[in-house]
Order: structure tokens, then C-alpha cells, then sequence
């Protein structure tokens, strides 16, 4: 069986600079990659990529199998994507919001109700679930896109910072739903927090001006006598240093 | 429910559940009632038909219309949702056309909430209601291209202050085109486009509307008016959507 995500020397360029260059990686089912990086590394851009929003400079990418670039609509319904930052329309209650992204996905009458049902009870939404969502905290926002991206229970997950902005505890049972799905799905997450790396993906990829530098599981990443935390900077500040 | 309408139902809904809709319909239906009884000498004219009203909508959906447009896709930026919005798996021609209908729809709601006029020529005579509806319908036709322009506009900058002074004054040029101070500037200059502006002013077929006559030249017209800019609209997106 073919990985689900497949990246073929994707590149991005914003003018003159190049955003994502030439990466290329697959995931396959089971696997947790976590995507590691200092800010504006890439990582958001490439998340983008695979999600169909922005356009590839060149290379591309098979979402289950399905072009990004060919067949974008089919790429797109075996994903579920979550956005840096979570948006979601804040004049909408949680059921409603989740309620329009099922029917785009084409769900209706009871089967909707199941999907919305399930999806809401794995994210911890049915206190709030007629609640607008600009009158919710943060965490609950976060965790509304989070319901979007798992409502029609994807092969492909894409999650963009899933765990900024949540507390402790939710961090946790944000890191163990992901873990639940784990086995079913290939999923890849981007984060600055390097212990949820260890806690929750079976393989880190570290980015820095768009390169891969480092694709393994994070405990080969980690040297004797060095955290994953010193492995990090020195893979991506060294270059800089020596410039 | 095909993806298009589900997006311009959630639209639609999103005006109703912010202040813009009521604003927007208040202030249309006060100024298109004042200037039909003031300016237009509703009673004055002792005749029972709308065209006081009639002559006056193209000029209140100049700017009305750029005013409800200009948040259109500006506001999807703003709020990041743009970002979900096309990564769910429609296509972009989709999302803009359930955008436009749904903002079509808006206006038609407007312009039905105007049938007191309406009840009262069939009160105080025997109007041609064939010609009434006509009316109403160049009206929406009208609405649809200012719309289409605006959507456009909006899709083409970030900044909601500049899509709604770029629409209005795209809108008044297509309006503006036909008005003999135009026309007959031009023809004294330079003959062959004042053919051009009079081929392209929206006014002059809103005015066979506006009389009675329902021509499919003019429907083809507006059609393909309403597609062009709709296909600008997609082709903008599409360009810098990321941006």
C-alpha cells in the first residue's frame, strides 16, 4: 500500500524568497510525523501546500493516493485540515459551524447528527454546543477547528499548532486523542513544543529556510547527554552561525 | 444540497446574524422610499407605476451594493477563514459563485421588502403590474452586476476601505456609461466608443426593464455581464489567496 501523504520536491517561492525548498518526505499509515521548526521555517507553508491553499512553485503532492494538484476536491476530501490559528466564523454556534463543514462534506439528516455527535464528544464540545463561537475561550476555539478537521474521520490529518493556546490539561487530551486516532490515519502535526513530540509522534521532521534537516523518530534525534531541545537549535542555528 | 448552496445558505445566514443585513435593509428601504416621494413626486406625477422608484435604485445600489461586497472575501482574510473555506473539498468556482448568490439573494429580499409601494399604486390605481415586475427585475439584474464587480474588487485587496471606493467607481463607470453626457461627448471625439460605452452601460438596460420590456438580449447581456466578472472573481482568488 502506497503512504497516504506523499511530497515530491516541493518547492514555494514568494518572489525572491524561497519559502519551501525542494522537500520531500512520505507518511504512511500509523505514523504521527511531527513537524518541527523555528518560525516562518516553512512549516505553515508546506502544511498549506498539502491542504490545497497555496499553490506549489513546483513538485507536488498525493493526498491517499489523490494529486493536490490534479485532483484537488478528492485530495481534499480524504484530509482534514487545521489551520494555523484555528479560524472559524465567529457569528456561527459550534453546532452550526460544524453542521455547514459536514454538509460541504456532504453528510446529511441523521448521519450528520452521528458525525457532529462523535466529533464533538471526542473534542470536549457539547457543553458549548449552541454557544457562538466569538463568545468562546480560546482553548474551546481551538478545539472547534479541531472537531472540523476529524468531523468526517479523515485517512489524512493535517494539523497546524493543534495544542497553542490550549491549558495543560487540554494539551494532554488533545495529545491522547491524537494518539487514539493514531493507528488509522497518517497525521502530521506541526509544533514548537518539543516534548509533545516526544510524547505523541513516532517521527520528527526538523525544517529551518525551508530544508529538511533531520527526519527521524525523536529518539534517534536525540544524541547521549543532549535533550531534543539542544538537537534543535544546533541543527538550526549552526548554518546561520557559520554564514 | 450541491456545495454551492450550502455555502451560499451559511452566507446568507452570517448576514442575518450580524447587524449588516438590517443596517443595509433600513437604510435602503429610507432612502429609496425619501427619494421616490420627495425627488421622485410619487404623488405629484398622478400616475400609478414605480418608475419614480425605478429611477432611482441603479443610483442607491452604487453604493449600497459595494458596501455589502466589499467584505466578501476581505473579511474571510481577515479572519483567516479563507484558509477553510478552500481547503474543504469544493472547488473555488463554487465557493465564489455560493458567495454571489448568496449576496444576490440578500438584495432580492431587499427589494421585495419594498412592496409597500407596490400595494400602494394597486391602491390608488390600475397599474400595469407586468411592467411593475419588469421593473423589479432589471432591478435585481442591476443588483447582480454591481454585485459581480464588487466580489471581484473584493477578492483583488485586502483592504475593505479601498474594495469599496475601487467598486463604486468601477460600478459608476459601467452605470455612467450610457448617460447622453458621455455618449455624446464621445461621439464627437471619438465615434467608435461611444458605440462601445452605450454597448456597455448597464442603465440603458436597466431602462428596458425599467419600461416594461423584458428583452433576452438584455438578460443575455447581464448573464454574461454577472459570468465575466464571477470568472474574474475565481481567477483573482485564485492568484492571491495566499497573499
Amino acid at each position: 500500500m502506497p503512504a497516504l501523504i506523499e511530497i515530491e520536491r516541493l518547492t514555494r517561492r514568494f518572489g525572491a524568497f524561497t519559502a519551501v525548498d525542494d522537500v520531500s518526505f512520505t507518511v504512511a499509515k500509523g505514523e504521527v510525523l511531527g513537524f518541527l521548526g523555528p518560525n516562518g521555517a516553512g512549516k505553515s507553508t508546506t502544511m498549506k501546500m498539502l491542504a490545497g491553499f497555496v499553490t506549489p512553485t513546483s513538485g507536488t503532492a498525493r493526498i491517499a493516493g489523490f494529486d493536490i494538484a490534479e485532483q484537488p476536491v478528492q485530495a481534499k476530501r480524504a484530509m482534514g485540515f487545521l489551520p494555523e490559528g484555528a479560524p472559524t466564523y465567529p457569528e456561527m454556534t459550534v453546532t452550526d459551524f460544524l453542521a455547514f463543514c459536514g454538509r460541504i462534506r456532504g453528510f446529511s439528516g441523521r448521519t450528520l447528527d452521528e458525525k457532529l455527535a462523535i466529533a464533538m464528544a471526542q473534542t470536549q464540545l457539547e457543553g458549548v454546543r449552541l454557544q457562538p463561537i466569538e463568545t468562546l475561550s480560546k482553548g474551546f476555539k481551538r478545539r472547534v477547528g479541531l472537531a472540523q478537521a476529524l468531523l468526517h474521520d479523515p485517512p489524512v490529518l493535517v494539523l497546524d499548532e493543534p495544542t497553542d493556546g490550549l491549558d495543560p490539561n487540554q494539551k494532554h487530551e488533545v495529545r491522547d486523542l491524537i494518539q487514539r486516532m493514531a493507528p488509522d490515519k497518517a497525521i502530521i502535526i506541526s509544533t514548537h513544543i518539543l516534548e509533545e513530540v516526544s510524547a505523541v509522534c513516532t517521527r520528527a521532521i526538523i525544517i529551518a529556510r525551508g530544508k529538511v534537516l533531520a527526519d527521524s523518530p525523536p529518539a534517534a534525534l536525540m544524541r547521549p547527554g543532549q535533550t531534543l531541545d539542544q538537537v534543535f537549535r544546533d541543527l538550526t542555528l549552526a548554518p546561520r552561525e557559520a554564514a | 444540497m450541491s456545495p454551492t448552496l450550502i455555502v451560499a445558505r451559511r452566507e446568507l445566514a452570517g448576514y442575518f446574524a450580524t447587524p449588516v443585513a438590517y443596517v443595509f435593509i433600513v437604510i435602503f428601504l429610507v432612502l429609496s422610499g425619501a427619494l421616490t416621494f420627495t425627488l421622485g413626486g410619487f404623488f405629484a406625477r398622478g400616475q400609478a407605476d414605480l418608475s419614480p422608484f425605478f429611477n432611482f435604485v441603479p443610483w442607491l445600489f452604487l453604493f449600497l451594493v459595494p458596501a455589502l461586497t466589499m467584505r466578501l472575501w476581505a473579511e474571510e482574510r481577515r479572519l483567516g477563514t479563507i484558509e477553510l473555506l478552500l481547503t474543504l473539498p469544493i472547488t473555488q468556482w463554487q465557493a465564489v459563485v455560493g458567495k454571489f448568490l448568496a449576496a444576490w439573494a440578500f438584495c432580492a429580499v431587499a427589494l421585495a421588502l419594498t412592496f409597500p409601494l407596490w400595494v400602494t399604486i394597486n391602491l390608488l390605481g390600475n397599474p400595469d403590474n407586468g411592467v411593475v415586475l419588469a421593473g423589479y427585475a432589471g432591478c435585481l439584474m442591476m443588483a447582480g452586476a454591481y454585485l459581480a464587480i464588487g466580489a471581484a474588487l473584493s477578492a483583488a485587496t485586502k483592504n475593505q476601505v479601498i474594495a469599496f471606493v475601487l467598486a463604486v467607481a468601477v460600478c459608476f463607470v459601467f452605470a455612467a456609461a450610457g448617460s447622453p453626457i458621455v455618449t455624446d461627448f464621445l461621439s464627437q471625439r471619438v465615434p467608435l466608443l461611444a458605440e462601445t460605452a452605450r454597448g456597455l452601460s448597464l442603465t440603458e438596460r436597466f431602462n428596458g426593464f425599467a419600461r416594461g420590456i423584458i428583452a433576452l438580449r438584455d438578460i443575455v447581456f447581464f448573464a454574461s455581464f454577472i459570468l465575466f466578472f464571477l470568472f474574474l472573481n475565481a481567477v483573482v482568488l485564485d492568484h492571491r489567496k495566499a497573499d
